[in-house]
């Protein structure tokens, strides 16, 4: 392989979709990264406030209201007061990549003191196969530099399509609330040079905070659940997409990739208003973590939203006894596909929603 | 304007501070015990005297908290202190070069502290050249036909495998065991790697096979479980086998290697972790360490390829025992984990010729790869012999039609455990 092709920009074909609440300040150290990028604003709270986004950036916005409207009443499934809201993002876009990302999420550097671009490193891993069916032991082998490994099967190495790319956090790690109470002043320094595709059959926990993934591939399965306002649980909203995602993924012999790129997490959240939040989470986790492990689709299932209706069905029957927060969840599941298949309908032009706000 | 703190806040503050002379919690209402007992964990006041004191309130929802985050009033450290104990460790070398000088003199800062078994390669003629001031036992050809019998065919220790006659006469817990090409690397700070304290560490902290953990090994220094990581799955299982990483020359196969001939690997990855139940893996022998108590009889030196050579890139025998090592290991509910430490590895050998010469090992894997993913062992096999049997077994009834290899393998399997049976138990007479 001789030299290395730059990577694609991608900036007719990917959307950055970004839930906030306060301001987007944070725009302006990924200026030079995102520039290029069509935005996504999803506004969670008080609709009257106005969010100023930087200038030069092209973006349409969202608020509540704008949800309400244009969802009528399945917005009911869309969550308010969580950064879950964040998933109506994925389904008014048109665009084949979705790259999300939190407001206090910065650029990080990496051990050589360079900024790094992370959007272009999802890039890089989505554009690349994932390989679920055996581990390499030299991580991804189709990163300049490594290769599969001896032992590996040539059959093996084609690999298959990537769905989704999981990056990290430096600094302010994704820690759950117990564990934020006990090591208050933990950070995550460590670097870790790697990007890995996790088995086929294993579960993960996946963070929404720097993720991005194949919209056409597996948009309908990346729904944030029903968590904030009125709900009994938040800070499992990603937590539930990732291991409905994950499942499908197996299924349909789609891949995920988790490691880098690093960005740089500023704002540790209060643990007590998490542990309020994750509470309830931490039990039921418990019981949801065995339902996805065990959880078979039938083959006819060929379409993420077959696949995602049979999962909500399966849900409704088996986590109902859990709490009736499960038949609800099931349904806005339901919905949700509902919506989705709805404002992107297959084989039309999409459907334009009236919220484009041009620089 | 600030506001200024509550008196149910200033008043939790003034009994944390108090809380050693506190005798009964029981009279608290349930929402400032409740704040009372988040604020002491905050504080990291948690003792076993505290913890009984909340414990004793009967209160529904402390002792919830306490059983979800897994509080326990015996409190066993979640690490054991590593303290490396020098005579559970013995490191295992297979010489496949008649002078060790250099490879040991580059590895005694890391290796003089422990004993070490030396196999010589039995179709290796002349004696071993190895420096002094090491503890080590030699075992050459007559040494293994005394202990095995010049007769047994189906357990071959030549080339590579000699390595498994030191794992056989062993008698320590831990087994480290390096490919005599290859000498300590350097970390990205520039230091060299104890590759050994690294595998021993691997070995005595627990795995996490069962969930992904997106910040690697939960266990090391500077981190932890994620969020999302279910309590209940922290305590992890015993590590059975840790596989290390190499700089430089990186085991690639003959294919590989002989497409990209100048490429070297670079990368220092900073991680270890586990790789999760059900997963396969290829393992490289070239450097392992591994928990001889728990998986020791399931190494096995039984996939010999018809042409096998004394290059690496022409056999697979360690992919085969490690694949019986991972299916065993997710059986019994042991992990195995991969990364960290690096070894760096030296130029050897030719690629191109290797591949002229034996390429049987790259086609085989098609069907020894399916073979293990769909391994599946029953409840009866319980421990690591009664698990290779069954998986000999399966060997010889699934993949025997298909190549000659498949038949001796699953023989040397069978052949494997005898052996480790008589020669486990007379050294324990010996001992005794």
């Amino acid at each position: 392989m001789a030299g290395v092709s730059p990577t694609p920009l991608l900036k007719d074909e990917l959307d950055i979709v970004i839930p906030t609440i306060r301001n987007l300040d944070f725009l302006e150290m990924w200026r030079p990264f995102f520039q290029p990028y069509h935005l996504i604003i999803v506004q969670d709270g008080d609709p009257s406030k106005t969010i100023k986004v930087p200038e030069g950036f092209d973006y349409e916005l969202y608020n509540r209201n704008d949800i309400n409207r244009i969802l009528g009443p399945k917005a009911s499934c869309i969550s308010f007061k969580d950064s879950a809201c964040r998933c109506f993002g994925y389904m008014v876009s048109k665009k084949k990549y979705i790259y999300t990302i939190d407001d206090d999420c910065f650029v990080a550097k990496d051990p050589s003191g360079k900024d790094i671009n992370a959007l272009e490193q999802h890039i890089k891993n989505i554009l690349s196969p994932a390989t679920p069916y055996f581990f390499n032991t030299l991580y991804d082998p189709y990163r300049d530099g490594a290769d599969f490994v001896r032992g590996y099967p040539f059959s093996l190495r084609e690999g298959v399509p990537t769905a989704v790319s999981h990056g990290l956090w430096l600094n302010i790690p994704d820690y759950d609330a117990p564990t934020q109470l006990v090591k208050p002043r933990e950070r995550n320094t460590r670097y870790v040079d790697a990007v890995m595709t996790i088995p086929k059959g294993t579960l993960f926990p996946m963070c929404g905070m720097n993720l991005a993934f194949n919209r056409e591939l597996i948009g309908p399965a990346m729904y944030f659940g029903l968590m904030g306002d009125g709900q009994p649980i938040g800070r499992y909203d990603d937590m539930w997409a990732g291991w409905c995602t994950k499942v499908i993924c197996d299924h349909l012999g789609l891949g995920i990739k988790t490691g880098l790129p690093y960005i740089w997490h500023s704002k540790a959240s209060n643990p007590f208003v998490n542990l309020k939040k994750e509470y309830k989470g931490i039990y039921w986790q418990e019981e949801i973590i065995p339902f996805f492990q065990a959880v078979s689709l039938p083959k006819e299932c060929t379409t993420v939203q077959q696949c995602y209706t049979e999962l909500a069905k399966q849900v409704k029957a088996k986590l109902a006894n859990v709490d009736p927060y499960f038949t609800k969840l099931a349904d806005a599941m339901v919905t949700w596909i509902e919506a989705w298949d709805e404002l992107n309908p297959s084989g039309e032009a999409p459907a334009k929603t009236s919220n484009v706000k041009a620089k | 304007m600030r506001k200024p703190p509550t008196l149910l806040s200033l008043t939790i503050d003034i009994a944390l501070l108090n809380l050693s002379h506190i005798s009964d919690l029981s009279f608290l209402p349930d929402h400032v015990l409740l704040e009372l007992f988040l604020r002491t964990l905050r504080a990291g006041k948690l003792t076993e005297k505290i913890l009984k004191l909340f414990v004793a309130t009967g209160k529904d929802e402390i002792l919830s908290l306490i059983s979800e985050l897994n509080i326990q009033l015996i409190l066993t450290p979640v690490l054991p202190t590593i303290n490396i104990r020098d005579d559970e460790v013995d490191i295992v070398i297979g010489a496949l070069h008649l002078d060790l000088t250099s490879f040991m003199e580059d590895w005694r800062a890391v290796f003089s502290r422990f004993h070490l078994i030396i196999v010589q390669d039995p179709d290796l003629k002349g004696d071993l050249k190895i420096p002094g001031g090491f503890s080590f036992d030699v075992y050459t050809k007559s040494d293994i036909e005394s202990v095995v019998g010049s007769s047994s065919s189906s357990v071959v220790f030549s080339g590579y495998s000699c390595r498994y006659f030191g794992y056989l006469v062993s008698h320590k817990k831990y087994i480290i065991s390096i490919d005599d090409d290859c000498t300590p690397a350097k970390d990205d700070k520039g230091e060299l790697i104890d590759a050994v304290a690294q595998h021993i560490t691997n070995l005595m902290t627990p795995a996490t096979p069962f969930f992904f953990n997106t910040l690697y090994d939960p266990f090391r220094k500077g981190t932890d479980f994620v969020r999302g990581y279910p309590f209940s799955l922290r305590s992890g299982v015993q590590c059975g086998l840790s596989c290390g990483l190499w700089l430089n020359l990186a085991d690639y196969d003959a294919p590989t290697q002989a497409l990209k001939p100048g490429q070297r690997n670079s990368r220092f990855v900073d991680a270890v972790l586990t790789v999760p139940a059900r997963a396969m893996l290829p393992v490289s022998g070239i450097n392992i360490g591994f928990d001889r108590e728990l998986v020791g009889p399931a190494m096995v030196p039984a996939f010999r390829l018809a042409k096998e050579g004394k290059f690496r890139w022409e056999t697979v025998e360690d992919i085969w025992s490690g694949m019986c090592v991972k299916v065993i290991c997710d059986h019994l509910g042991y992990g195995v984990k991969s990364g960290l430490p690096y070894v760096w590895r030296n130029e050897r050998g030719n690629a191109v010729e290797s591949l002229k010469k034996e390429w049987e090992g790259v086609k085989l894997m098609e069907e020894v790869v399916p073979f293990f993913q769909s391994m599946r062992l029953s409840q009866g096999a319980v421990t690591a012999e009664d698990c290779v049997i069954e998986m000999a077994a399966a060997v010889k009834e699934r993949l025997e039609p298909l190549d000659p290899v498949f038949a001796r393998a699953s023989e040397a399997m069978v052949e494997w455990v005898k052996l480790w049976k008589v020669v486990t138990s007379r050294l324990s007479n010996f001992a005794a």
